[in-house]
């Protein structure tokens, strides 16, 4: 006993929460087994992510370190210089893929987006932290104005898996600040009303059209319906316990598209079942409940909004991109955290759970 | 007061501070609430995917990866009497780019410049497909690299993504020229064809038989398809075999074609344009067969251009014409040994038969002059002088004697105007004209006129080198007619033993009186070893055998009345055509030959020689025994055989097949 205590203790002193970085490292590891599958085998594509992973681990470490104080006095000019340099990606970003995105830094290649899910949600918490709360209406319009400009700016990129998740970011922020259900559903229920004329009559033929491929891809079996068609297959075919790792035979003979980045829980749910699945999705629930929990134990609004962010946005991350793959959502190009290929990603999430851990190592310790 | 003023500060801020608990706490439970909901969204989205609906996934995933693929048999080789392979499948192998699978295809077509050979037209024809190919499809730029370029490309195949080399079969004809007119070629499958072959056993064969024996024993030569199934990935590249069933090749023949003949017989002709078919009177075998010019048959197997392609379809001298079975000339004196034959056998000449030859015949009551080939006439004339020779006025007679009906029926036994059955297809019948087939064909009676010059082998009477050669045959061994035969054998890869195809003997003609034959046979001898033969110049000194023959000389142009005919006047297109019958050895006969050497003037001068080359070549290998045993008089050599069911013939009506086949062969 005395000596977990001592271990916890050094643990609290390097401002880490272990059952935080237990469940995040099984989850990474867990991730690099399937990457070793749906990668082929490759063992450069490997490395390369084990170091991505080094690096935000280092990111998580140094950020945990930072009080939560500090953070919210440095959040507005995180804000201003990301909502920035968004407007310089839109004027003088890189091209790739179809998508404006990346602003060339010299050095290395910057994705502003990817800051912004914390930035936003960082801005909000200073700015509601700083009235009363539950907010004033006043305060409410201005937070909306807060969350929408980089939203829309990411959407024009086009980007809407990072729009999607900053917007629900900036929500969830709001959303912990104690807005009223009746605005929560007025809100709704006027997006509802305003998108309703706006289908019928502003959007032209081919617009509607790709929306409704964008929420039934299985209209277009050859354009984007095959990639949801094939993921289908694959997690399908996995059934209870799976064909076995390395044995999946739709990402092998690579019928899966995207099998190691966007599409890769279907590669997981092909080789492990379902039971690998309800492991998987088992360690993803102890992350969300430790997050929460540390939120609730948080001292001060602003680590109670950010935290409660950073977490319930991991949640969305997880159900939009495993919903997107299982053919309930469209595809809108949202990775699986913590276990997809790619370092962004995985680099911003980290850095999410370092002010998590910050949050609850910074408290001060009156039961001690 | 100030504790008043900070008590009330802290109470307003305790305030806060408890609506502010309350409200996270009640958010955290909508939070929690929340995610809960979210996973059991998912839960029970990839319970329904993977438990409800796994049967059905399951079916489909099998589907996406396991595919049936075709493996297309061996086609069989063909070989020369000799066991000399004269088609065979050799490894073939092309260079192909998946464009998918390159960065920059100009550099990549660049950098191959460098290390092999590509021409402009490669990459012109290549950037033509990439435009209509699908993904993922490999684009061939290259065909048959040399094996060196094989090295060559295999050692850098690491630098170039996109490119591989394919291995496949593909036919060769090592005497591509010397057979094309007999063993013919194969070529991709055509629209049509793909409508008549069975889809099943084709499926995974690109290429099919278009001409000669490839197209005759395209059932026996083509085999069974094997299947196998693979598993694939996306791109059909296969990864695995699971299951194989072998293809049954095709099988081998062996022609009683001898490729040394007939290059020697190629050889003889010098460059003329002709016709040589040499057949075995012992049993119908086919020994050779040439038309010339001939042309590579290599250049159809794989798509001949379209500016080849153009050159030898236009050309006037007709290399893609068969002349042996296709081509139809007036047989002229070639005729005569059959006539004399003729008016012996039906009594109505006797042995000592003998008219005088002015030089010239008149039909009774009619002024019209029919002219001897010799202005002054033979004078006195019996049938030994009239085929060494070869007086016209003699057979003018005869054939007025014997009438056009007789002639027909007797000709016909010898095969005349009708197909000789040989084992390829698209043959012509010639023509051996009757009153009947006048009233049919023409609807005209038959003139007096026309029977004597038919006498002289002119008029209506059309032959193939192929008819010509099988009644030479025919006459030689005694009246057999045999079904002429180029396949000799047929081996199945399974058996150790070939099956022989026993000759296909058609009928025996009945012969009234021996003697009669045999003073045929001298008078024919006399053409080649008495001192005033029209075909003397063969009779050589120390020649271990007698050779018999017959000259022809087949008038193409018609001359007028009065004027003479000068070779040296007429143009060369409008020329006598020069030809031989003969055999050999007389007293055992081995050969029997017929040539045609078109436009070529004299038969004695210019056909005659041709035969004397290949006659001299082939009975080299027998020894004097052998030569000038005397032949078994028996009637009957062998019962009659039925007819062989394996060769697929005559599925087409002949007469067109070969132009058609023609046209088909090119893929431009």
């Amino acid at each position: 006993m005395a000596n977990q205590n001592s271990s916890n203790n050094l643990l609290f002193r390097l401002h880490i929460d272990l059952p935080l970085l237990i469940s995040l490292l099984t989850v990474i590891a867990l991730g690099q087994v399937i990457l070793y599958s749906a990668s082929g085998e490759d063992i450069t594509m490997m490395q390369r992510q084990a170091v991505r992973i080094g690096v935000a681990f280092i990111i998580m470490l140094v950020i945990a370190q930072i009080s939560p104080d500090r953070m919210c006095r440095w959040s507005p000019i995180l804000f201003i210089v990301g909502t920035i340099m968004l407007l310089a990606v839109l004027f003088a970003g890189t091209v790739s893929m179809g998508a404006r995105r990346w602003l060339d830094l010299g050095l290395f290649r910057f994705q502003p987006s990817e800051m912004m899910k914390l930035a936003v949600p960082m801005m909000l918490a200073w700015f509601l932290s700083r009235g009363s709360i539950p907010p004033k209406n006043k305060h409410l319009l201005i937070s909306v104005f807060i969350l929408i400009t980089p939203v829309l700016l990411i959407a024009k990129q086009p980007d809407l898996g990072t729009s999607l998740l900053v917007s629900s970011a900036g929500f969830f922020a709001i959303f912990m600040a104690g807005v009223s259900w009746r605005l929560i559903f007025g809100f709704l229920f006027s997006a509802v009303a305003f998108s309703i004329p706006m289908w019928l009559f502003l959007m032209h033929d081919y617009q509607r059209q790709r929306v409704l491929t964008m929420f039934n891809p299985e209209s277009d079996p050859l354009g984007s319906g095959y990639h949801i068609i094939q993921s289908k297959i694959a997690i399908g075919s996995g059934g209870a316990f799976g064909k076995g790792w390395l044995n999946g035979t739709q990402s092998h003979l690579e019928f899966l598209p995207e099998r190691h980045t966007d599409f890769i829980f279907s590669v997981f749910a092909e080789e492990f079942g379902f039971s690998g699945i309800l492991i998987l999705l088992g360690l993803y629930l102890f992350i969300i409940f430790r997050g929460i929990y540390i939120t609730s134990q948080a001292q001060g609004t602003f680590s109670r909004l950010l935290g409660a962010s950073i977490i319930l946005t991991f949640a969305i991350y997880v159900f939009v991109n495993i919903g997107m793959v299982s053919g309930i959502l469209p595809v809108v190009g949202v990775p699986l955290p913590l276990v997809s290929y790619g370092g962004t990603s995985i680099v911003t999430l980290m850095a999410g759970f370092g002010i998590l851990m910050s949050i609850q190592t910074h408290r001060k310790l009156l039961a001690y | 007061m100030v504790s008043i003023k900070t008590a009330m500060a802290d109470r307003l801020h305790l305030k806060d501070h408890f609506i502010e608990q309350r409200i996270s706490h009640n958010r955290t439970i909508m939070a929690i609430f929340f995610t809960l909901v979210l996973f059991g969204i998912l839960t029970s989205r990839l319970f329904y995917l993977q438990i409800t609906s796994h049967e059905h996934f399951s079916t489909l995933s099998q589907n996406n990866r396991v595919s049936v693929q075709a493996i297309p048999p061996t086609r069989g080789l063909i070989y020369d009497r000799n066991g000399i392979i004269l088609a065979e499948n050799l490894p073939s192998y092309t260079l192909q780019i998946i464009p998918e699978q390159t960065k920059d295809i100009d550099l990549l077509l660049e950098e191959l410049g460098f290390l092999i050979t590509i021409r402009d037209i490669d990459i012109k024809k290549f950037n033509k497909e990439v435009r209509r190919k699908r993904r993922f499809e490999g684009i061939p730029l290259r065909f048959r690299l040399t094996d060196e370029e094989v090295a060559t490309i295999s050692v850098n195949l690491h630098r170039l993504p996109g490119v591989e080399i394919k291995a496949q079969l593909s036919r060769f004809y090592p005497y591509g020229k010397e057979t094309s007119h007999v063993v013919g070629y194969v070529g991709r499958i055509n629209e049509q064809e793909l409508k008549r072959l069975p889809v099943t056993n084709y499926s995974g064969t690109n290429h099919t038989g278009k001409l000669g024996i490839e197209k005759s024993y395209e059932a026996l030569l083509h085999g069974q398809v094997g299947y196998q199934k693979v598993e694939t990935n996306v791109r059909g590249r296969v990864l695995r075999v699971l299951e194989r069933k072998n293809p049954i090749p095709g099988n081998d023949l062996t022609l009683n074609l001898d490729i040394n003949l007939q290059k020697i017989a190629i050889e003889a002709f010098e460059g003329k344009r002709g016709a040589l078919v040499a057949i075995s009177p012992e049993n119908g075998q086919v020994l050779a067969m040439v038309s010339m010019p001939d042309y590579d048959a290599n250049l159809f197997v794989n798509g001949i251009d379209s500016k080849t392609y153009n050159a030898l379809n236009h050309s006037w001298q007709r290399p893609l014409f068969n002349r042996t079975i296709l081509g139809n000339y007036p047989p002229g004196s070639t005729t005569k040994p059959f006539f004399a034959l003729a008016g012996l056998e039906l009594g109505v000449i006797q042995p000592n038969h003998q008219i005088f030859c002015p030089g010239y015949y008149q039909l009774k009551g009619k002024p019209h002059k029919y002219r001897d080939w010799k202005k002054w006439g033979h004078g006195k004339t019996n049938i030994e002088k009239s085929i060494v020779q070869s007086c016209d006025v003699f057979y003018y007679d005869l054939a007025v004697q014997l009438g056009i009906d007789r002639m027909h029926q007797f000709m016909t036994l010898f095969g005349f105007g009708q197909k000789s059955g040989v084992d390829i297809l698209g043959e012509r019948s010639g023509l051996m004209p009757s009153k009947q087939w006048k009233k049919k064909a023409r609807k005209q009676v038959w003139f007096p006129g026309e029977t004597v010059i038919t006498g002289i082998g002119q008029g209506y009477v059309l032959v193939t080198p192929m008819q010509l050669a099988l009644a030479t045959a025919t006459l030689a061994n005694g009246g057999h007619l045999f079904q002429p035969q180029l396949v000799n054998a047929i081996q199945r890869k399974s058996d150790p033993i070939a099956r022989h195809i026993s000759p296909q003997l058609v009928h025996d003609i009945p012969i009234k009186n021996q003697q009669n034959w045999q003073q045929i046979y001298h008078a024919m001898t006399e053409v080649i070893h008495g001192s005033r033969g029209t075909a003397r110049r063969l009779n050589k000194s120390g020649l271990r055998y007698k050779i018999a023959g017959k000259t022809g000389t087949a008038q193409v142009f018609s001359v007028a009345q009065d004027a003479s005919y000068k070779a040296s006047k007429v143009e060369e297109r409008l020329r006598d055509h020069a030809l031989f019958m003969s055999f050999a050895p007389v007293k055992h006969p081995r050969i029997a030959i017929a040539v045609v050497v078109e436009n070529g003037g004299h038969g004695g001068s210019i056909a005659a020689p041709i035969a004397g080359k290949v006659i001299e070549a082939y009975l080299q290998q027998f020894t004097d025994k052998q030569l000038n045993a005397p032949r078994k008089t028996k009637q009957t050599p062998a019962k009659k055989n039925k007819p062989l069911k394996t060769p697929p013939k005559h599925t087409l009506s002949p007469e067109s097949t070969a132009e058609i086949n023609h046209n088909e062969g090119h893929y431009g």
